[in-house]
């Protein structure tokens, strides 16, 4: 079995004491250790970010690549050894920002693995500016006069570019948050769950009590996971009340499925020494 | 009478079927013995604009384009007016004889055979997009080459297409075949002759990458379609069921290099291919590979750039952008094929550096070697012997802790320190991007910094010593001539056209050797010192407008070359434009 203690590395996360990516971590290891997945097997990628930093605190393989690019290197790592569990965590600037190409098109891939976003609404390791999930008029260092945009919607884009799970939870909640974690890495095919991340440096509107006193569970309310358009609408509330939870789940057939090329075996253990090239060669004769 | 010894060219609109036209002569002629070089020009765009391909025949290995053309086949009018010049005396015009031409359009020499491409097609009931093979079939003719082997090739090419379509192309060849047997008399003064020995492989430098990466195990590849590396997309995703390679069309470059980093990380051997936008895209992803001392392979196929530049055109421009990408200092082999087997050959060699030194390896080619067409005798699979580096012995790692990270970046002598993979046991470590120490936990620690860059940088040093220098050699690959009277120094394609201008610079007397440069990084300083020092004169031949070869020169030997013969128009070095250059260099200094 699994234990918290085989997943705890010596360092301590540098993060600033509050920060909500301590409960996404705890989260995230207990969610390991329920599934009973051992860490040799599991695959932590994340790019850029405070948020990014989650493969030094966790005793697994991980990949720390660069600010948005981390999808990509995940998607190649569960197509290259599909026996692997394969996280990608990262920020709402990595993702929804500068990774936001890479988003859309894993959301239509449906490559089986499970992607984390920790969303703070705000840049934390570059000091606060302005992120693509900041509200209209929240001023930054980057917006001192307030955003003029409008915020993405992570939870309606997922749902549109064809996720097969898309959910939502809450950092300062960590129970509901390892639960959620858990579904995700159950359900075959792409689970995104956006997290809401308390910033305590940089941004003082949206806190734990924020979140808090908005918050409700679309399970405890009898959401119907199963309808597209039913959890569109739910991806539309924001304001008094915002929904946390699984929106949307759908099975259909993940990418690894549609690949017979690793149907046998895992392409890191097919042998590479004895391929013959001779029937290739004569195709040129 | 010429025998065996021709260039055969056809014209037309994009999208004509020109290109499966020529692959079949070429292929025809590579069945009969003989040898081929082809080399295609089309625009940037699908219909309409004029594409060509040209065929150089002869009895002897060739190894680039020649200027002179002996037949050509004109599929329009337009491609008469444009490629007139290039036609030699005796040469011969295959058209449709509703273009009227006028006499004065065309030189006395210049024989004309109209061909009432249209009847031909009614007459025999097939499309009329088979005006081709009619064409086609009226060339074979002409040459008097042996129809059978023609109609074996059609078979082969359209083999998945079915019966129907196998007998209607056949059919329309050899009405274009007897059309001239009935019509004209057999005198046409070039002609081709079965020879020596069949079974070599047609094929271009690209196909030859892609095998040299099947053969090596190359089992993931990420790419976004840019010309002129787009066909080794399409070549990986044609093989990728019968060699169990997961090919995949990326949203961007930017994806493409990151996954093969992943899929490098994981254990498996991993290429991406992009021309120079994309690696511009692909240079945050490069670096990574560096820092992470992950392998990767990276095939950069050159054309003319700033910018989008000449789509479909070549050049040798990124040789300093390959060798400088991406922030910072770490290991950056960069190698460069001159010929189709070096393409085969280098590729593997690319993917054994990657995975023994832990690092990204660019392979550049250019759009001169990745498109053009040769005959080339079947390649050694056996030649290259996979190397997968070193990995973390099991027994040691049974025996680390549980509680701490693997030391996947430990300070060695060589600058390698042992891999795991996910899913190892105990060889658990986090690769970061981040600077790191042994155990891949960011640190910004002075001495941490120091040793890690050293050690990385320590793995360049280690291959510098692992490769032999290049040599020098005289014309057709002979010992070097001691007192040659020029010294060419070139990388790439160019070699092709370098070693049939040798050739014609022997025959005037004109005593020249050629050093080609393989390894652009690590850079065989000591051997071209040496033959800069040494040489009665030397001289660069490059596709680019600076000589940045001959800066690299420069900046690792600190001596300059007497001469830069230099091309920056998209096209490819003639031999005789080398051949011109040169003479010019050693009788005029
Ligand atoms: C290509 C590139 N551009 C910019 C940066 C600088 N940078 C580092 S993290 C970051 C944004 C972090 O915000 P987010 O992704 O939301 O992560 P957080 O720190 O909030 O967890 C930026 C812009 C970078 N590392 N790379
Ligand atoms: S800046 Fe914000 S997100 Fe980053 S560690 Fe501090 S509190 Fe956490
Ligand atoms: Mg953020």
């Amino acid at each position: 079995m699994v234990k918290m203690t085989d997943l705890n590395v010596i360092d301590r996360p540098n993060w600033c004491p509050g920060c909500g990516n301590f409960g996404i971590l705890i989260a995230l290891k207990g969610a390991i250790v329920e599934l009973n997945i051992e860490p040799e097997n599991v695959a932590m990628i994340s790019g850029i970010g405070c948020s990014g930093k989650v493969p030094h605190w966790i005793r697994t393989y991980g990949l720390h690549g660069i600010h948005g690019r981390a999808l990509p290197v995940a998607t190649a790592v569960k197509l290259s050894n599909n026996g692997l569990t394969v996280f990608t965590v990262g920020g709402d600037g990595d993702g929804y920002g500068i990774g936001m190409c890479h988003f859309i098109h894993t959301m239509r891939r449906n490559i089986d693995m499970t992607y984390i976003v920790h969303n703070n609404m705000i840049y934390g390791l570059t000091t606060g500016q302005t992120s693509p999930t900041s509200e209209k008029g929240v001023r930054t260092k980057s917006t001192p006069s307030g955003v003029i945009e409008v915020p993405v919607n992570p939870i309606a884009l997922a749902i549109s570019a064809g996720a097969t799970f898309v959910a939502r939870s809450f950092g300062g909640d960590v129970k509901h948050l390892q639960k959620t974690i858990v579904a995700a890495v159950k359900h075959r095919g792409l689970s995104f769950v956006d997290v809401f991340q308390p910033c305590v440096s940089f941004n003082n509107v949206n806190t734990y009590d924020w979140y808090k006193q908005r918050v409700y569970d679309l399970q405890a309310a009898g959401h119907d996971t199963t309808d597209k358009i039913k959890a569109f609408t739910k991806s539309q509330e924001w304001g008094e009340h915002i929904p946390i939870g699984i929106f949307y789940e759908v099975l259909s057939p993940t990418y690894e499925d549609e690949l017979p090329q690793i149907k046998d075996t895992p392409l890191v253990k097919q042998l590479i020494d004895n391929i013959d090239i001779s029937g290739l060669m004569d195709d040129f004769t | 009478m010429a025998i065996n010894r021709l260039t055969w060219k056809i014209g037309g609109k994009a999208g004509e079927g020109i290109m499966a036209t020529g692959m079949i002569f070429s292929q025809s002629c590579s069945r009969g013995g003989l040898h081929v070089y082809d080399i295609s020009e089309y625009p940037s765009l699908i219909k309409g604009g004029h594409n060509n391909l040209q065929v150089r025949v002869e009895d002897r290995e060739i190894f680039s384009q020649v200027k002179g053309v002996n037949i050509l086949i004109a599929l329009n009018k337009e491609t008469i007016l444009l490629h007139k010049g290039e036609l030699v005396n005796g040469a011969g015009i295959i058209y449709d004889s509703s273009e009227v031409i006028e006499p004065k359009e065309i030189n006395d020499n210049i024989r004309l055979y109209p061909i009432p491409f249209n009847n031909i097609i009614k007459e025999i009931g097939v499309q009329g997009i088979m005006k081709n093979n009619v064409a086609l079939g009226a060339s074979i003719a002409l040459i008097d080459y042996d129809f059978g082997i023609v109609g074996e090739v059609i078979k082969d090419n359209f083999k998945r297409k079915g019966d129907k379509i196998i007998d209607e192309n056949t059919r329309a060849a050899k009405a274009g075949y007897d059309y001239i047997k009935n019509n004209f008399k057999n005198d046409f003064e070039y002609k081709l002759e079965k020879t020596g020995k069949p079974g070599r492989m047609v094929l271009t430098g690209n196909d030859a990458i892609c095998m040299g990466a099947i053969n090596a195990g190359c089992k993931f590849y990420a790419a976004y379609p840019m010309t002129p590396a787009s066909s080794i997309l399409h070549f990986m995703a044609a093989q990728e069921r019968r060699f169990n390679i997961v090919v995949k069309h990326t949203e961007d470059e930017i994806s493409a290099i990151n996954m093969a980093i992943g899929a490098g990380f994981t254990g498996v051997r991993a290429m991406t291919g992009t021309s120079g936008g994309g690696f511009c895209l692909m240079t945050e992803g490069y670096g990574l590979a560096g820092m992470l001392e992950v392998p990767v392979v990276i095939i950069l196929s050159m054309r003319p750039g700033p910018s989008t530049g000449l789509p479909t055109w070549s050049e040798q421009g990124d040789l300093k952008f390959a060798l400088n990408a991406s922030q910072g200092d770490f290991p950056r082999p960069v190698l460069v094929p001159g010929d189709i087997e070096e393409s085969f050959y280098l590729t593997q060699v690319a993917f054994n550096i990657a995975e023994k030194y832990q690092t990204p390896v660019i392979v550049l080619s250019d759009k001169n070697l990745a498109e053009n067409h040769k005959s080339t005798d079947k390649f050694d699979p056996k030649k290259v012997t996979i190397d997968r580096g070193s990995y973390a012995d099991p027994a040691d790692l049974a025996a680390s802790l549980d509680t701490t990270f693997f030391k996947r970046y430990k300070y060695t002598e060589n600058g390698i320190s042992p891999r795991t993979i996910p899913g190892m046991k105990k060889g658990i470590y986090t690769a970061s991007s981040d600077e790191h120490d042994e155990e891949g936990s960011i640190s910004e620690d002075i001495d941490v910094r120091i040793k890690m860059m050293q050690k990385r940088a320590r793995k360049m040093d280690t291959l510098a010593k692992e490769l032999k220098q290049p040599e020098l050699v005289g014309s057709q690959d002979t010992d070097a001539n001691a007192d040659a009277d020029i010294t060419i120094i070139a990388a790439g394609s160019t070699k092709g056209p370098i070693k049939e201008a040798m050739i014609l610079l022997e025959k005037e007397g004109i005593k020249v050797n050629f050093l080609q440069i393989v390894y652009l990084n690590p850079f065989p300083s000591e051997k071209v010192a040496e033959v800069l020092g040494s040489a009665k004169k030397t001289a660069v031949v490059e596709n680019n407008f600076s000589g940045q070869l001959a800066d690299i020169i420069k900046e690792k030997t600190g001596k300059d070359v007497d001469k830069r013969v230099l091309k920056y128009d998209g096209r490819p070095f003639y031999p005789e434009e080398i051949f011109t250059a040169i003479k010019e260099v050693v009788t005029h200094g």
